[in-house]
């Protein structure tokens, strides 16, 4: 029978440190490398050729000047591109699907579906000529009909399709007849504009054929996905494909998929039998990977005349590309903040002639949380009363749809965390009435949540006899800390000191892991590192009963790992003396398993606790985000100038990189609100600001010291109480400035980013 | 041109920019390339001492100077970058740092920014003042507060 | 990028003879803008005549008690000279105003005042635009044109002239002085730049081969001054409307005022009539409206940049607001 392992100690100071990261001096010395600075001899370069009609069919493609270019290598159309293989539908069993962008076949279709799909793909001995030559390719098009417009194709919207992870809707009694006969209402429509990810590093790819083995350098949030979808897309087995991605510069949701480039990238490295590197120019990469939809949104909320809430309404429509994309789940977080008596959800999309559109930072509730809270907001300004007042008056105890428990809710104490701090006790109500100098002032506040999911995780850790550790698994470091943090839970669970613990990550040679995505990273590896080191601590238990050490003649139950070893009230060995011992060199444990059948096992497995984890519980991060910003009444310049973030995260395992995954998530949701847009041509569908310099992310100047509190309670049902940091962060934040502008001017902005012609 | 302190030369193309120059043709792959168009401050280098983005130069142009990248920076604001945690995802981080040095040579200089309220006077480093200057170097990740507290920690 | 003959001129003579030689040609100093625009295939020059390294990095006083700066000279450098910290505060506040750090180490007083456009149509080969190729069109009207100017402009384009620096130096008077194979000559600021009228290609009053060589500005104004920028974002974006401005009140009249406005036209934009209206005006509050409504009464509006003509009022009208304050405080 088997017996429960040692435990580890439990108040192992290591978990929770503020632990500088692992791989710190790498990044700041230039040492960490990327995907487009692997060197190979015999490298080429490639650029892509874009389309600049939204919809058309190619009927020619003039490449003589651009094969006359010295240092020219090929130039792949339509015309000679060789066939591969259409990449299935994103749909179970296989998750990996997940990971097809777009159902086109690039370069094997003379239709062009999108304003920038890559039509040719040029390869050159150096970027420079890759990149002159690309440019003197000269498509000729027939154009055909295209919707490329959102607002003008909004009437033509239907019922959205739910995505793997969110429901497309939901309802609980009547809320429009609720609405129409509440003392109280508000009826608000919302927009918000494309976004983009920007991350810092475009996306590159170096590939490299070895007869029909594949190797590929890739920034990406999936290396399994990718590797499944390339072997698809080449015909080539899995096996033989191998994915490269130590560090990745920021992803954002948007290396999460196959998107063109890649591909290319790959047949380019086949066509010519040379390594190949596509690092896509930022224009490229607008014009190439999807960005956030589009959204109109309706909030509207019914009330008593003391604020308990009778009526909740929230529609959205959100764009897909015909070809593709991701169907938005702006109203996730109406399902779970607030207790209306009825409710209304509704989510619906139009199709355009566009790009697909894809996951960015907390798809859904990054944009529907400015509606929601928005909406509450001026609800709570209509009833004359406090806005956190309005909101406790309507926090559940249950779920509001279905009656499902929360794993755990701390809603209310991050609310009363965030608003000691803050000083929210000062505010004066009246908007407009708080001021410093000539600046208008305005204090805001909004609810950030995210729902806490996880992935399938297979991990080994091995124990070395001189009793340092490897964690080795397929995860991804995008800037999140991961490798610390994981590090933190290996030192955790064995009693190790964390300098003892390496980690590799980032190759599809080591255990699958988990994407980087949904926030579900941290607590889908811990879940695995635990079961795995609990393994450990039993195998060397065995171990040190087989070779006669005192570890070996106490109780699992009476040891605990610390100090580098397990000790009991008998005292206690280190690893490395039980393992020497032993004659042991190391001991592994795994977990899951990367055979074709226990893949199949895993994924069903993880099916399964998905379905029955919903029907349990209510699990997410949530938070409270407080804003001030200052209005300049002259020309209505916002600044934001003092922030709180209260979050309940549960266990925080590293609380230095939580802190700054969650204030990345304000800094981007300061972007949302007050200045990021893309701005695609209505007549053409065309991205009008493809770059860094039209498309304004926030710089050093637009943000203040971000104060990040935690309520840091363990969520009882997820790994180590772990749940999700890497999104909530940006949600509410659209929400709370808006409010906070509100409140400093008493103008409500009801179309994304807030920006000062809108206060005029 | 120098690198780093070490004597390097290549025949290349005059079109070849310092940033290609240096990460495809002398493997100096620390500065990075955010945006290939000076809006992003990834590929900050100092020239001489000055931070530049090397995106914008010509590596013709720098014939004779010297070019100092990441890789031959030896500076505390490094070691302050990390217990600050300035830093997410690694790839805005090496033109952050080339920038930090050179923006407080530029303030030991006395050199006045937009933050500063009167021109005519030597400005202090607020955080102000370093957001200021630092806002040509742009972190998706959002690391801003970390390599503010890093700067200022190193300034004093 | 194209590939191109590549000139590195040692002195200015040998700089303006290779581009005498070549047409074509582009003087290549700091590169922030004219490499950005070969790379976006917007320019495509066959010979490119590099000028960085020529001396004219250097700021004098002149007889008359102004200062000329040499056209190489970094952007950075120069606001943060002495005697320009001192003298032309707006000018360095201008100066700062600019661009990044990076940007302005790299940037040169010359190559400034021949930026071209950030009009997104006209980096973007796909779309029609008169200014970089004549007669294809302006995707601007009836595009994004949220940016773009309300002043000056015509049916052929809408596009602004990007500088800080140069509204400042409009406010100051400042004198162009340029050299080609033929000699030298100078040239009013007000005068360098062209208006779009048909030709919006025609950006200067430069013939292809002149050379900026120095700037002069006259002896600087006793009154207080200051460069106002409103952007999108707090720093490092584009100007959607600015304000250089120096006002000088006696006993509450406004005894001289100088006003140049940015972001809203095809070049930088001397206020003349506001500072018409003004001078002499009682320095109050409904003066300084009745200029910036006086200036602003000739604006043209697109769908986009509506809000322009009530933020250049507003922000005109804080401007010299603050200055007069500034003024009875000194």
């Amino acid at each position: 029978m088997t017996q429960a392992p040692p435990a580890p100690v439990t108040e192992a100071p290591v978990l929770g440190a503020p632990v500088d990261r692992i791989d710190g001096t790498a990044k700041t010395t230039g040492q960490a490398r990327y995907a487009a600075e692997f060197d190979h001899p015999g490298l080429v370069h490639a650029a892509l050729v874009c389309a600049t009609v939204p919809r058309a069919r190619l009927v020619g493609i003039d490449t003589a000047d651009a094969l006359a270019h010295p240092g020219v290598l090929t130039v792949l159309t339509h015309e000679n591109a060789p066939t591969m293989r259409k990449s299935p539908s994103p749909g179970l069993p296989d998750i990996s699907t997940m990971a097809t962008a777009t159902s086109v076949t690039y370069l094997n279709t003379d239709e062009v579906h999108w304003n920038g799909q890559p039509v040719a793909v040029v390869v050159a001995t150096t970027s420079d000529a890759a990149k002159e030559a690309a440019a003197l390719v000269r498509p000729s098009y027939e154009p055909l009909p295209a919707t490329v417009d959102f607002q003008a194709a909004l009437p033509d919207a239907r019922p959205q399709k739910r995505n793997p992870f969110s429901p497309a809707g939901g309802a609980k009694g009547d809320a429009e007849a609720a609405l129409a006969t509440a003392p109280v209402s508000v009826d608000l429509t919302f927009t918000t504009p494309m976004h983009h990810h920007n991350a810092i590093e475009p996306h590159a790819t170096t590939a490299v054929w070895h007869g029909d083995r594949l190797t590929v350098h890739e920034c990406t949030q999936t290396i399994d996905w990718t590797r499944r979808r390339l072997a698809h897309v080449f015909g080539v087995p899995v096996a033989d494909v191998r994915v490269l991605a130590e560090f990745v510069g920021g992803g954002f949701g948007g290396k999460g998929y196959l998107w063109p480039g890649t591909v290319l990238a790959v047949l380019a490295a086949r066509v010519t039998e040379r390594p190949v590197r596509l690092a896509l120019s930022r224009e490229e990469v607008y014009r190439t990977v999807g960005g956030r939809t589009p959204s109109t949104q309706r909030v509207a909320l019914g009330s008593t005349v003391d604020g308990k809430l009778t009526a909740l309404v929230h529609t959205s429509i959100t764009q897909l590309g015909r070809i593709g994309g991701w169907p938005e789940q702006v109203t996730s977080q109406s399902r779970h903040l607030y207790d209306a008596e009825h409710v209304l959800l509704r989510q619906r999309q139009v199709e355009l002639d566009a790009l697909s559109t894809t996951t960015m930072r907390a798809p859904g509730e990054s944009i529907g949380t400015y509606a929601l809270e928005s909406a509450v907001d001026e609800l709570a300004h209509r009833l004359g009363m406090d806005p956190i007042e309005l909101r406790m008056r309507n926090e559940p105890d249950r779920n509001p749809l279905g009656g499902t428990r929360f794993s755990h809710r701390r809603l209310r104490e991050a609310y009363a965390l965030g608003a000691e701090r803050f000083g929210w006790a000062e505010r004066s109500p009246e908007p407009g009435s708080m001021r410093d100098g000539r600046w208008l002032v305005g204090w805001g506040v909004a609810s950030a949540y995210h729902p806490a999911q996880m992935f399938p995780a297979n991990v080994t850790v091995r124990l070395f006899a001189d009793g340092t550790v490897l964690l080795r698994s397929a995860f991804h470091e995008t800037g999140m800390g991961q490798p610390t943090t994981q590090a933190q839970i290996v030192a955790h669970e064995l009693g190790v000191p964390f300098e003892a613990v390496r980690v590799e990550h980032g190759d599809t040679a080591l255990p699958t892991g988990p994407p980087a995505g949904g926030s579900m990273q941290t607590a889908s590896l811990a879940a695995s590192v635990r079961a795995a080191c609990a393994d450990l601590r039993r195998s060397v238990h065995g171990l040190a009963r087989r070779s006669g050490s005192v570890v070996g003649r106490q109780r699992p139950a009476d040891l605990v790992a610390r100090d580098g070893g397990l000790f009991g009230p008998d005292g206690g060995e280190t690893y490395a003396a039980i393992l020497s011992r032993a004659g042991q060199s190391r001991v592994d444990a795994k977990v899951g398993s990367d055979t074709g059948l226990g893949r199949v096992t895993g994924q069903l497995r993880f099916a399964a606790r998905m379905v029955r984890d919903g029907m349990r519980w209510v699990r997410a991060s949530t938070g409270a985000q407080f804003c001030e910003v200052r209005v300049d009444p002259d020309t209505g310049e916002v600044r934001v100038t003092r922030w709180v973030g209260a979050f309940d995260i549960g266990t925080v395992v590293n609380a230095k990189t939580a802190t700054s995954q969650l204030r990345g998530g304000i800094v981007m949701g300061i972007g949302l609100a007050l200045s990021e847009e893309t701005l695609v041509d209505p007549r053409t569908g065309r991205i009008m600001n493809p770059n860094l310099s039209g498309y304004h992310v926030p710089v050093h100047a637009d943000v203040p010291e971000l104060d990040v509190a935690f309520v840091g309670d363990p969520d009882p049902t997820m790994p180590l109480g772990v749940l999700g940091a890497g999104e909530v962060g940006i949600t509410g934040v659209g929400g709370a400035v808006a409010n906070a502008v509100f409140h400093a001017t008493g103008r409500r902005v009801y179309d994304l980013p807030i920006t000062l012609d809108k206060l005029l | 041109m120098r690198v780093n302190g070490a004597e390097t030369s290549a025949e290349l193309e005059p079109r070849v920019s310092l940033l290609d120059a240096l990460r495809e043709h002398l493997g100096v792959t620390g500065p990075k390339k955010g945006c290939d168009q000076g809006a992003c401050g990834a590929c900050t280098v100092l020239v001489d001492g000055r931070r530049v983005v090397s995106c914008l130069g010509l590596a013709v142009q720098y014939d004779g100077r010297e070019v100092t990248t990441i890789e031959g920076v030896d500076h505390p604001v490094q070691r302050a970058f990390v217990r600050n945690d300035g830093l997410q995802c690694g790839y805005c981080t090496p033109g952050q740092i080339c920038s930090a040095v050179g923006m407080l040579a530029e303030h030991a200089a006395g050199e006045p920014s937009a933050a500063t309220e009167r021109v005519t006077s030597r400005p202090t480093l607020t955080e102000a003042e370093i957001r200021e200057r630092m806002s040509g170097n742009l972190c998706r990740c959002g690391a801003y507060n970390g390599i503010v507290a890093a700067i200022a920690e190193v300034a004093g | 990028m194209k590939d191109f003959a590549y000139v590195a001129a040692p002195d200015v003579a040998t700089a303006v003879r290779a581009a005498a030689d070549a047409p074509g040609a582009r003087f290549l100093a700091g590169g922030t803008n004219l490499v950005d625009l070969m790379r976006q295939h917007v320019e495509r020059p066959d010979t490119v005549v590099d000028i960085s390294r020529l001396p004219l990095t250097s700021v004098e006083e002149t007889k008359s008690g102004g200062l000329r700066i040499g056209a190489l000279m970094r952007n950075s450098d120069l606001a943060a000279h002495p005697l320009v910290r001192t003298r032309y505060p707006m000018l360095t506040q201008a100066l700062l105003a600019g661009a990044s750090a990076q940007l302005r180490n790299m940037a040169t007083v010359g190559g400034n005042l021949l930026q071209r456009t950030r009009c997104p149509y006209f980096y973007d080969r796909a779309t029609p635009c008169h200014k970089r190729e004549p007669g294809t069109g302006c995707a601007a009207v009836g595009g994004f044109n949220r940016s773009h100017a309300i002043l000056g402009t015509s049916a052929s384009c809408v596009a602004t002239h990007p500088s800080d620096m140069c509204v400042a130096l409009a406010a100051l008077d400042a004198v162009v002085e340029v050299e080609d194979v033929r000699g030298t000559r100078r040239i009013p600021l007000a005068d360098l730049h062209r208006l779009p009228g048909d030709t919006p290609h025609l950006e200067t009053t430069l013939a292809p081969d002149e050379l900026i060589t120095s700037v002069e500005l006259p002896a600087p104004a006793a009154a207080p001054s200051r460069y106002r920028k409103v952007r999108d974002r707090a720093s490092f974006a584009f100007a959607l409307v600015s304000v250089a401005a120096a006002l000088e009140v006696t006993d509450g009249t406004v005894a001289a005022v100088r006003l140049a406005l940015g972001g809203v036209a095809p070049k930088p934009w001397r206020a003349v009539e506001a500072e018409r209206v003004l001078t002499g005006a009682p320095a109050t509050e409904e003066s300084f409206r009745a200029a910036a409504d006086a200036e602003l009464a000739p604006a043209v509006t697109l769908d986009g940049n509506e809000f322009k003509v009530e933020l250049a009022r507003r922000t005109i009208v804080a401007t010299l607001r603050d200055l007069a304050r500034e003024g009875s405080r000194a």
